[in-house]
């Protein structure tokens, strides 16, 4: 992947925007020692790696307008930062840029249980949140793998989702305002615990774009009452066709459950000698959890099981307490940390529609042959999310260069089949290249004017999200303007 | 007499008459109602039908036009349903026309089980959309998640036809519940309505009649399950007098809900306002209307209240914002200085010429 070079109008502007962040910030608050930017050299996404030409961590709104304001008027680029943990590069910096890090804003504000919703700054972790109210019985819904370590501001960046959002939804769903800095300064303030927008849901446009309108400082989240349990089935098929029957079927009888994960042969296999779980060999292997009381748990389990037996499983294990629940979970929940285990892997994010399930993946398994790498597959199934992951070398010259390309042909058929790229780790670099695939120029162009409205200089983490060819224009006339 | 002079069948031919129209024009959807005066109407009575259907995965694709009532039908085939509930208002407003999907969409039209499952624009999964430019635009898919760039599908749903007209949309669907009970709660307090959702019992609907004191909370699922929430609802407020509604009775209150049946027959101003769920009954304290009911929680407030009167005035300090439905105000709440500006710069950009819908949202 091309990264881009900085811009050397700007590193010479460096010890000049060093001293006067100095001068309205602690001196701990602002990292310019190329052996301290190191920290921030890359995300999750970590083949990609270019230290930023400072970092600073405000503790305020007021700090983020002033830094904020001040690059603007020195045209230097800003790339937003939560917990770093994206796996789309979203958090990349630039050699010439600032990375505005929001670890140090991590205060809760207000919790308001009777209108379910909760204030905070946005660098709180994502788990934390849930563990505030969770003694009161309340949690924040949405609950990404990453959720001990990433930050809501991430959360919020990206739209994330997590295992539990067939039931209650992403991010946005879940989001009820914002505070924000606009790349001028300026603060705003959208939505609130009001439920409805007064004009155009400006909320809805932020969360999810990827930290490319504006530095989100606190969020107003809404919270709920934690249903009175959950528990697991687990049912194996020898067939991925089957089981993705087996969904729909459920899908269709009216049962909704909060989640459903689905894992192939080869995750199966190696989630087990990693976590020993116990899971059966066999081609597909679902997790199908469901809430309530013991009896509401009862009553779905009993229709799950019934739909599930009818398809022939080769297993079909229902947890009976959350000993047995956690055992079931356990494979799953490991199945990134067995991958890696393996060798290094590549994380694929691509959405299809559930119908188009074992097409997919017969594709998938002739396409590992083609290129000469290993794939498995996690996959939320009830909403048709795929996690296809490559295995490949890192110290081998040129896997990594295969890998992308299997990557790509991979979200290239999620396409074609009528998914989409990436159903929530977002573009990033990553997949900025492949918006062509998905979306016309018209498309693009209708999404950049939107940054063109909130950041007229394109300086908020400008290289992300679009094709750096449709983003040229934009991109070098904010560098003119420096070089002038 | 049809009042449609333009119906265009395909985004082509939008996207032609966008770029050679220089007169004001107005998108009518099922003309449930119109607001602009625009001389100019383009319908969307031409972009009819479903294009894809999948129960399995709880999607489907529309054209703008399609009557909400086929697609209600459609899903009901399926014991399936738009879970957000759009409300129909022709009969309180009196009104000839039928809801549209795009119409729906457009005005992120959203009913009493919002509180459960969120909004029209929380089902809205992708849009099509021709834009003042003549562009034709797509955003989002048919697939239930999808953070592919930035999201206009939410921008899209409550623009009112300010920023393009919209061709398709797909969005989620969920399932019917097998059975419903609504338990009425006489002599009650509006906190009521948050002490219900803040069980762990899925309540699905609340509604507060401010005039009789008595409180409606839903409960949805299966069989069993309802029983079961039921009684501990019923232990839950066992101070109260409770009569049950069931499952016909309940259908039909919240269909009432819905239209806004209580509010007819009733004169002066017609508002709804969008607050702070527990500043709904502050609403209703502050303004003695003719009559108030809190949907949402409280988070949504409905009055008829004296022709004339300034309710925007008058609850200045509770964030929100008040619609005027009927009366002889602006219907739209005026925003923040910086959201008004940031807005009209992004109709500006999809939007120059201000053809559609110049008077909404101005
Ligand atoms: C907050 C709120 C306020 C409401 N106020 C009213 C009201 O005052 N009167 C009323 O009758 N109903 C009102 N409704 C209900 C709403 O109009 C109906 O619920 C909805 O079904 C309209 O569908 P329609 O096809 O009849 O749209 P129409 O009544 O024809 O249009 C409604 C609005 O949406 C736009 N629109 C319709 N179709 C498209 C499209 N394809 N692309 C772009 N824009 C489109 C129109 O230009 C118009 O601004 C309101 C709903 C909400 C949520
Ligand atoms: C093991 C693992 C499992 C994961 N599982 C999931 C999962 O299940 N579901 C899922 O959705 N994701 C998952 N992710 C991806 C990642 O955790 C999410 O994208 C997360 O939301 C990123 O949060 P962060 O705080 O780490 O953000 P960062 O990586 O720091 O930044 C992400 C993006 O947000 C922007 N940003 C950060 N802070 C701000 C701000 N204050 N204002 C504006 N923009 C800002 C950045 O510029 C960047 O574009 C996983 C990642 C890992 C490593």
């Amino acid at each position: 992947m091309y990264l881009t070079d900085p811009n050397p109008n700007i590193l010479a502007k460096k010890m000049e925007l060093v001293d006067k962040l100095l001068s309205f910030l602690p001196s701990d608050a602002v990292i310019y020692d190329p052996r301290e930017t190191l920290a921030y050299e890359c995300d999750a996404l970590s083949a990609y790696r270019c230290p930023p030409m400072v970092a600073v961590l405000p503790r305020t709104t007021e700090e983020v307008a002033n830094i904020v304001k001040l690059c603007w008027e020195l045209d230097v680029p800003v790339v937003p930062r939560g917990s770093g943990t994206s796996l789309a590069g979203g958090a990349l910096p630039t050699g010439d840029s600032l990375v505005l890090g929001v670890a140090r804003m991590n205060e809760t504000l207000e919790v308001d249980y009777s209108n379910r919703l909760m204030r905070v700054q946005t660098g709180r972790t994502n788990l934390s949140v849930t563990g505030e109210v969770e003694s009161d019985g309340f949690f924040y819904a949405p609950d990404p793998s990453s959720q001990l370590a990433c930050a809501i501001s991430g959360n919020i960046a990206m739209n994330s989702g997590g295992a539990h959002c067939l039931k209650y939804g992403v991010t946005s769903n879940n989001l009820l305002g914002v505070k924000m800095v606009t790349m001028q300064g300026e603060i705003l303030d959208l939505g609130g615990a009001q439920l409805d927008a007064s004009g155009y849901d400006l909320l809805g446009v932020i969360c999810g774009s990827e930290g490319q309108l504006g530095i989100v400082t606190e969020a107003t989240l809404r919270i709920l009452r934690k249903p009175e349990g959950a528990l697991p089935v687990l049912i194996g098929y020898n067939d991925s066709e089957v089981a993705g029957q087996c969904v729909s079927d459920i899908i269709k009888a009216g049962v909704l459950p909060v989640a459903i994960e689905f894992m192939d042969r080869p995750c199966i296999r190696a989630t087990d000698a990693f976590s020993q779980a116990g899971y059966p060999d066999c081609e597909a292997l679902l997790i199908i959890e469901v809430e309530g009381s013991e009896l509401e748990i009862e009553e779905q389990l009993a229709k799950i099981i019934v739909i599930a037996n009818k398809h022939n499983p080769v297993e079909l294990r229902r947890a009976k307490n959350t000993d047995e629940a956690n055992r079931i979970w356990l494979g799953r929940k490991s199945a990134f940390g067995a991958m890696g285990q393996i060798n290094d892997y590549m994380c694929l994010d691509g959405t299809i529609p559930v119908s188009k399930l074992p097409f997919v993946l017969k594709r998938i398994s002739e396409m590992s042959k083609e290129f000469g790498l290993d794939v498995g597959n996690v996959f939320h199934a009830g909403d048709g999310n795929m996690h296809p992951l490559i295995l490949y070398d890192a110290n081998k010259p040129g896997d990594l260069e295969v890998c992308e390309a299997f990557g790509a042909e991979i979200l290239k058929l999620c396409v074609e089949v009528g998914g989409c790229l990436t159903g929530e780790h977002g573009v990033g670099i990553e997949k900025r290249d492949l918006m062509h695939i998905q979306y016309s120029a018209d498309d693009l162009e209708a999404q950049m004017s939107i940054k063109d409205v909130f950041d007229p200089k394109w300086l908020l983490n400008p290289t992300k999200v679009f094709p750096l060819d449709a983003s040229v224009k934009r991109r070098e006339g904010a560098s003119q303007e420096t070089a002038a | 007499m049809s009042i449609a002079n333009l119906a265009p069948s395909s985004e082509s031919e939008i996207a032609e008459l966008v770029t050679s129209e220089t007169e004001r024009v107005h998108i009518a959807g099922g003309q449930s109602r119109l607001i602009a005066t625009e001389k100019k109407i383009i319908s969307t009575s031409a972009l009819n039908g479903i294009v894809e259907y999948e129960p399995g995965a709880l999607t489907m694709v529309a054209k703008a036009g399609t009557p909400l009532s086929l697609i209600k039908e459609t899903l009901q085939k399926e014991r399936q349903q738009l879970a957000f509930e759009p409300p129909e208002f022709q009969h309180i407003l009196m009104l000839p026309g039928n809801s549209t999907i795009g119409g729906v969409f457009a005005t992120n039209a959203s009913g009493s089980r919002r509180i459960q499952v969120g909004a029209a624009r929380d089902h809205l999964l992708g849009v099509r959309f021709v834009d003042g430019l003549g562009r034709i635009i797509k955003n989002g898919g048919r697939v239930m998640k999808n953070v592919t760039g930035y999201d206009l599908v939410k921008l899209l749903a409550g623009s009112w036809g300010t920023l393009g007209l919209i061709t398709e949309v797909s969005f989620k669907v969920l399932p019917i519940a097998e059975t419903q009970l609504t338990l009425k709660l006489n002599l009650c307090d509006a906190r009521i309505l948050t002490t219900a959702i803040n069980t762990p019992y899925d309540i699905s609907g609340t509604f507060y009649d401010a005039g009789l004191r008595s409180a409606y909370i839903r409960v949805e699922g299966f069989d069993e399950s309802v029983k079961y929430r039921v009684q501990q609802l019923l232990a839950e407020f066992s101070d109260f007098e409770i009569d049950i509604l069931n499952m016909e009775q309940s259908k039909k209150f919240w269909k009432n809900v819905n239209n806004l049946d209580f509010l007819k027959n009733i004169t002066g101003d017609l508002w709804r306002i969008s607050v702070k769920p527990t500043d709904g009954i502050k609403i209703i304290e502050i303004l003695d209307p003719k009559v108030g009911f809190l949907d949402w929680c409280g988070g949504l407030v409905w009055i008829r209240i004296d022709e004339g009167c300034d309710v925007r005035g008058k609850i200045q300090k509770l964030a929100g914002h008040a619609m005027c439905l009927l009366g002889g105000f602006d219907q739209f709440h005026p925003s923040s200085v910086i959201e008004k500006k940031l807005s009209a710069s992004i109709r500006n950009k999809f939007d120059p010429k201000m053809l559609f819908n110049q008077e909404i949202l101005n």
